[in-house]
């Protein structure tokens, strides 16, 4: 397969409602980021593009079918080919992965990838609704179905069976929340405190509103290019582009029905060692065996064999603060059962920014130094293919061009793991970014 | 032909409700003018099959919980699956037991559209032993003021609706 490089991105203002813009025109708003950025002109680059992918979750939400087509038109891109790409909360990342695949395969030369979601068209207990039919219509959905329900059963598995705890899962909030208040793309941009995490209004025990991700209007591009799409490109330009390279994918999928999953032996990574987990049912409902499988793919292409020290920072699907803490134990970046702990440590968080909370350790590496789903919002389409958009933008430097300050910039960062999820660890994916210029 | 009515439509009171309506005299300041939301209601009945899983539902109906069982490998399902997810082979119908325990719960206090009413209410998965999979359903008779982790190893008894809905509700659990 050929090198395949992310060249460019854009991500539109994410907000509880857009009733301003159609879903079209809210995508050129990302798409036209984008372009700018790299100094390409829009009849030039629909000149330059071979094809594209469209990532969007519902058809419930917009009551459009084929709506991809409606934004290829938009764009001035007909008559090159597209496809949509769904799957859940992971659809961003799938849609990544199949952009990757159109490029590295030798298809297509220069691929754009564009999302979106327009989750304001309903009220949200619909919207909850909506999502809760990405469960089994037969046996979960009628039971009461309910995502934050869902994923409030699995950690209070995690919580007996490895003593996570609640204000452990508080701290994800109060970091993801305090790294957005310095990202003008996050819908929330306001600090919280453990307490008022704790104290804020219940959702689906333990998980208050603070510990959920919201809904949102949104969306994001990507632009993926094969050595001889980046060099069209540059000559298009007169510009040496900055691009990361995609080192590794990975995808996993597990059981729909959290019922079904497994009780069995741990899929070990390479840093692992067979007997670390003695007695440990995996996945069980605790963990994202997804995860596991996505995250030891995507190493073993971008030859990582101990996560932690080796990457730089990563953008992971938090739609809970749960879930970010399972998935840094999927991702091998702390041990099963030591998640809460890897989170309370300070680890995870941004070295030199000011918490509100004492944390033993300065942060080390990263995990959503962008404020992740809890504060930058969900639009469940565009929400992986804005992983993808602030990897690079914190390869490149170029946090504070972007964002208008510096803030949240990880120093030196040559490489980045971005990672996208679906529906009680159904759809996983994770991609490695690395830094593909001097 | 200049005696015939002009065509048209048949006018009916189906249209839109709108919300605002602005029209500046001025089409350059057209742009800058409120979007237009209407509401747009939604309905569908389904025609849905319960297809080789139907035999559960009749059994809920007939105050019978059903399980499968693996004919090849006998790894056995808590929630009924037809086909065996380890093998392929065709699965059994078992009878699982009424009594089983509380693997995890939650209590909603939120929820999608149609269950807002219900709330709160409390999800459970129910684990039997030499049983290898769960079964999601509801429990009663707690105080959903006050969960626990405690509630995890709960002994819990299987109820069922006497007037059923043909959906897995029609099962729920209280505790034993």
């Amino acid at each position: 397969m050929r090198p395949v490089y992310l060249v460019c991105g854009g991500v539109s203002k994410f907000a509880k409602a857009r009733p301003e813009v159609t879903f079209q025109a809210m995508v050129k708003e990302a798409y036209d980021y984008a372009l700018a950025d790299l100094g390409l002109e829009f009849g030039k680059a629909a000149e330059l593009v071979d094809a594209s992918v469209a990532s969007y979750f519902s058809d419930h939400f917009m009551r459009q079918l084929k709506a991809g087509s409606m934004v290829q038109d938009y764009l001035g891109l007909c008559p090159k080919p597209s496809r949509r790409v769904e799957g859940g909360g992971a659809t961003g990342g799938l849609a990544f992965q199949s952009g990757w695949e159109a490029v590295a395969s030798g298809r297509h030369e220069l691929v754009l990838v564009y999302g979106w979601e327009t989750m304001s068209r309903v009220n949200t207990w619909k919207g909850n609704e909506f999502i809760a039919l990405a469960s089994d219509a037969n046996f979960d959905y009628p039971v009461g179905g309910f995502y934050t329900g869902y994923y409030a059963m699995m950690v209070v598995r995690h919580m007996r069976e490895f003593g996570t705890s609640l204000e452990q899962m508080a701290l994800v909030s109060v970091k993801n929340h305090g790294n957005a208040v310095h990202n003008p793309y996050a819908q929330k941009r306001t600090a919280v405190s453990v307490e008022q995490v704790r104290a804020a209004e219940m959702v689906a025990w333990p998980l208050t509103l603070l510990d959920v991700c919201v809904m949102s209007d949104g969306a994001a591009v990507v632009l993926l290019a094969s050595e001889a799409g980046l060099a069209r490109l540059e000559r298009a330009t007169g510009r040496r582009a900055r691009p990361a390279r995609v080192a590794g994918v990975g995808g996993g999928m597990d059981a729909m029905r959290m019922a079904d999953r497994p009780r069995g032996e741990v899929m070990l990574l390479p840093h692992e060692k067979p007997g670390d987990y003695p007695g440990l049912k995996y996945p069980g409902v605790h963990s994202f065996r997804a995860g596991r499988m996505a995250s030891k793919a995507a190493y073993a292409m971008a030859g990582i064999g101990d996560p932690a020290a080796e990457l730089d920072f990563v953008e992971l699907h938090d739609a809970y603060t749960s879930s970010e803490i399972q998935t840094y134990e999927d991702m091998g970046l702390a041990r099963y059962g030591e998640g809460g702990r890897f989170v309370e440590s300070g680890r995870p968080f941004l070295p030199g920014l000011d918490y509100g909370v004492a944390l033993p350790e300065q942060g080390r590496l990263p995990v959503n130094p962008s404020g992740g789903l809890l504060a930058c919002g969900h639009p469940v389409g565009a929400t992986g293919l804005m992983q993808a958009v602030f990897a690079l933008w914190q390869l490149q430097g170029s946090i504070g061009r972007h964002f208008g300050n510096e803030r949240l910039q990880v120093r030196n960062a040559r490489r980045g793991a971005i990672h996208s999820h679906a529906g009680t660890g159904t759809y996983v994916v994770v991609s490695i970014l690395e830094r593909a210029f001097p | 032909m200049a005696d015939e009515k002009p065509a048209k439509l048949p006018e009916s009171v189906e249209g839109k409700v709108l919300f605002n309506v602005p029209f500046p005299a001025d089409l350059r300041q057209l742009k800058s003018m409120s979007p237009i939301v209407v509401m747009q209601p939604y309905r569908i009945d389904y025609i849905h099959s319960y297809g080789q899983d139907s035999p559960f539902f009749a059994g809920l109906a007939n105050g019978r919980l059903l399980g499968t069982r693996c004919g090849a490998c006998a790894y056995s399902y808590g929630t009924p699956r037809l086909h065996c997810m380890r093998c392929g082979a065709e699965c059994e119908w078992i009878e699982l037991p009424l009594e089983g325990s509380v693997h995890t719960f939650t209590v909603c206090h939120f929820g999608g559209e149609q269950f807002l009413k219900e709330t709160p209410f409390v999800l459970i998965l129910v684990e039997w032993p030499g049983v290898a999979t769960l079964f999601l359903s509801r429990l009663a008779g707690v105080d959903c003021a006050r969960p626990s982790l405690d509630w995890v190893g709960m002994k819990v008894r299987a109820r069922f609706r006497r007037l059923s809905r043909f959906d897995p509700t029609d099962v729920y659990f209280v505790p034993a």
